[in-house]
């Protein structure tokens, strides 16, 4: 079974190489992309199914025992998230194959799709601090490509922007780096675990706060969010669709695992995390709020929701923990969702601005349903996906005596269905202004061409199958959350 | 030793974040790189300092370590790797603005204006007002023209 565990990494990196080979014929690109990445699906499933049975698998690079060689380790978080994140990445593909623009037009978009694929994999993989940066480097090396695809004008500033923030970000995980090797003398992150627990306690939480910091940046954490809304909405909205859904996540995986493995209760920053997620839920629903165009909106509503998550970070229990990870399986499908009936919107209207478009409901019925599911699931509206998780969100703050931050993210959650009701009554709802500058496709009965509307429907029954299976959904993300806060066994099955 | 290590290290990033807060591209590109060397000379000073680490060149006991080395390594080739994707897209950004300075969100302007209705007209506006009709810069940093 552990051979297993480096093909997510290995196998979209032979098939980036493959397709830039078959450069020549789109079509051999694309059975290369689709194969590799639902191979990557299935193993991932796998894995998840073997790694909950038996516990942690560990692969140890060229045979090099921890902590000297490069180990990959897949316990239950890991799992859960490569899972969500293959099958998002696969229907995101699918949609980017349909949809008329970047996939078309760039003989490169299915490689450099192939590698944030791989890099995103690596870094779920990983059990090394070092290689974690390698992964994100690579993951956002891709992103830069995708982001800036077409060079036009406003790609190119807003691609600026994202470029050299997480530029910064890197230099700063470095410096992280090299004062962590330098107190501790290992990288490996089982080894780091205990190492950590010998260091001088305020140094402890230096590195708590450094860590925080490095990848809030790439979480888009309040007041490090800036670039997001900013960037993002640029891009095609296939591209954006997967930025959403898994490239902040990355960073709240990585806040998570390493805030849970490497520091013990007295020197994890969790009232910083609590507060840091309070003010990230308020300014981006406030941005959203204050935002006229449907990308935008929908941006800001990330960064919105990554607070949901770093709440749950912050409680540091079981059930603040579990709840947090299950938030963000919802939110990965809910919100790629999302961005692929927004690309529907455009696609439809030739707008992305909420004052030019209107009166969708008529005219493609399946695009305005294929928004409301996971709107309303995004708002938390049972019974749809995001009911559960934020209901759970909620019990575990009071559990914790957290009233603060619970009165917070239920006043956000309303706000939340307010900007996701602005973009439904203006978009469907509303009568069409009469502008005869506007460019609009030729609608079929389905609103979109099928390769686009079919990968957005799977995305809604995946989301739909959550909320049905949210019990056994949650019985994982609980058992997840008991590794996590009691690390023995992952370190164990690491170092032997 | 290691103090001067430390003290560049420090120097670098002192440097560097001065750069990086400019509003012109080319300075933020070279605070960026000023501030990706700072932290390879941290990465650099964290490992232990000795004789070069070649078995049957000596006693191991002595040996620098290695895998320091080999960190500042692989971090100078991939912050190589992605300097030289921003310079591109610095170049390419020149050629589409003809100036050197980062632009505002446009949408983020338009709220701050009080209203996002009028965002696109607010856009052309905007690149009047900063591009005059030839496209040249006529913002008042006299740096920028660089």
């Amino acid at each position: 079974m552990t051979t297993l565990l480096p093909l997510p990494i290995v196998l979209p990196l032979l098939g980036a190489a493959l397709s830039i080979l078959a450069g020549r014929s789109r079509t051999a690109q694309r059975v290369i992309g689709i194969t590799v990445l639902t191979a990557v699906m299935v193993i991932s499933a796998v894995l998840l199914v073997a790694v909950d049975r038996d516990g942690a698998l560990v692969s140890q690079a060229g045979g090099w025992p921890a902590p000297l060689g490069i180990t990959l380790v897949a316990d239950r978080l890991t799992t859960i998230m490569l899972t969500v994140g293959s099958v998002m990445l696969l229907g995101v593909l699918v949609y980017a194959i349909g949809q008329p623009g970047a996939e078309r037009n760039h003989v490169g978009f299915q490689s450099v799709y192939l590698i944030l694929a791989a890099g995103v994999a690596l870094s779920f993989l990983t059990g090394d601090l070092f290689n974690l940066f390698v992964a994100f480097e690579m993951m956002l090396t891709a992103s830069y490509v995708l982001l800036t695809l077409g060079g036009g004008r406003n790609q190119v500033r807003s691609g600026m922007t994202y470029v050299v923030i997480s530029l910064l970000a890197s230099a700063l995980f470095i410096a992280a780096l090299a004062l962590i090797y330098t107190a501790t003398g290992t990288v490996n992150m089982a080894d780091l675990a205990g190492k950590m627990s010998e260091l001088p306690p305020g140094l402890r939480s230096a590195f708590a706060v450094l860590l925080v910091v490095v990848f809030g940046i790439k979480a888009a954490l309040f007041p490090l969010f800036f670039w997001l809304p900013d960037s993002y909405p640029t891009a095609p909205s296939a591209v954006t669709a997967v930025f959403a859904g898994l490239l902040t996540k990355v960073g709240v995986y990585a806040i998570l695992r390493t805030q849970t493995l490497f520091f013990d209760e007295g020197s994890r920053p969790a009232t910083l995390l609590l507060v840091m997620a309070g003010a990230t839920m308020l300014a981006g629903i406030l941005g959203a709020i204050a935002h006229d165009d449907v990308d935008r909106i929908l941006s800001f509503n990330i960064v919105s929701h990554i607070g949901y998550m770093v709440m749950g970070i912050g409680l540091f229990t079981a059930a603040g923990t579990a709840a947090g990870i299950v938030y963000m399986v919802h939110h990965i499908v809910a919100m790629t969702s999302l961005f692929l009936a927004a690309g529907l919107i455009e696609h439809v209207g030739g707008s992305s601005s909420l004052t030019r478009l209107g009166g969708m409901v008529r005219t493609a019925p399946i695009v305005a349903v294929l928004f409301l599911i996971p709107a309303l699931g995004l708002a938390g509206i049972p019974p749809l996906s995001g009911f559960v998780p934020k209901l759970a969100l909620v019990d575990a703050g009071l559990l914790s005596d957290q009233h603060l931050i619970v009165g917070v993210s239920l006043v956000v959650s309303l706000l939340t269905l307010y900007s996701m009701v602005k973009i439904w009554s203006a978009v469907f709802w509303n009568p069409v202004m009469e502008d005869p500058e506007q460019e609009t496709h030729a609608v079929g009965r389905l609103g979109g061409p099928p390769l686009m509307v079919i990968p957005a429907v799977a995305l809604i029954l995946v989301s739909l199958a959550i909320a049905a299976g949210v019990g056994p959904l949650f019985d994982l993300a609980e058992r997840a959350a008991a590794d996590l806060l009691d690390p023995a066994a992952y370190i164990e099955a690491v170092l032997g | 030793m290691t103090t001067s290590l430390a003290l560049i290290a420090a120097l670098l990033f002192g440097v560097g974040t001065y750069l990086i807060l400019q509003h012109t591209l080319s300075r933020i590109l070279i605070g960026l790189a000023l501030l990706s060397h700072g932290a390879n000379v941290l990465l650099m000073g964290s490992g232990r300092r000795g004789t070069p680490p070649l078995i049957g060149s000596g006693d191991t006991a002595g040996f620098a370590d290695p895998l320091a080395q080999a960190f500042a390594l692989t971090a100078i080739v991939i912050t190589f790797g992605v300097s030289c994707l921003l310079l591109a897209l610095a170049y390419r950004s020149w050629i589409l603005t003809g100036t050197d300075e980062v632009e505002d969100d446009v949408s983020d302007r338009a709220i701050a204006r009080g209203g996002p209705d009028k965002e696109v007209a607010d856009e052309e506006a905007w690149h009047e007002v900063a591009l005059g009709p030839d496209g040249a810069s006529q913002d008042t940093e006299p740096a920028s023209s660089a």
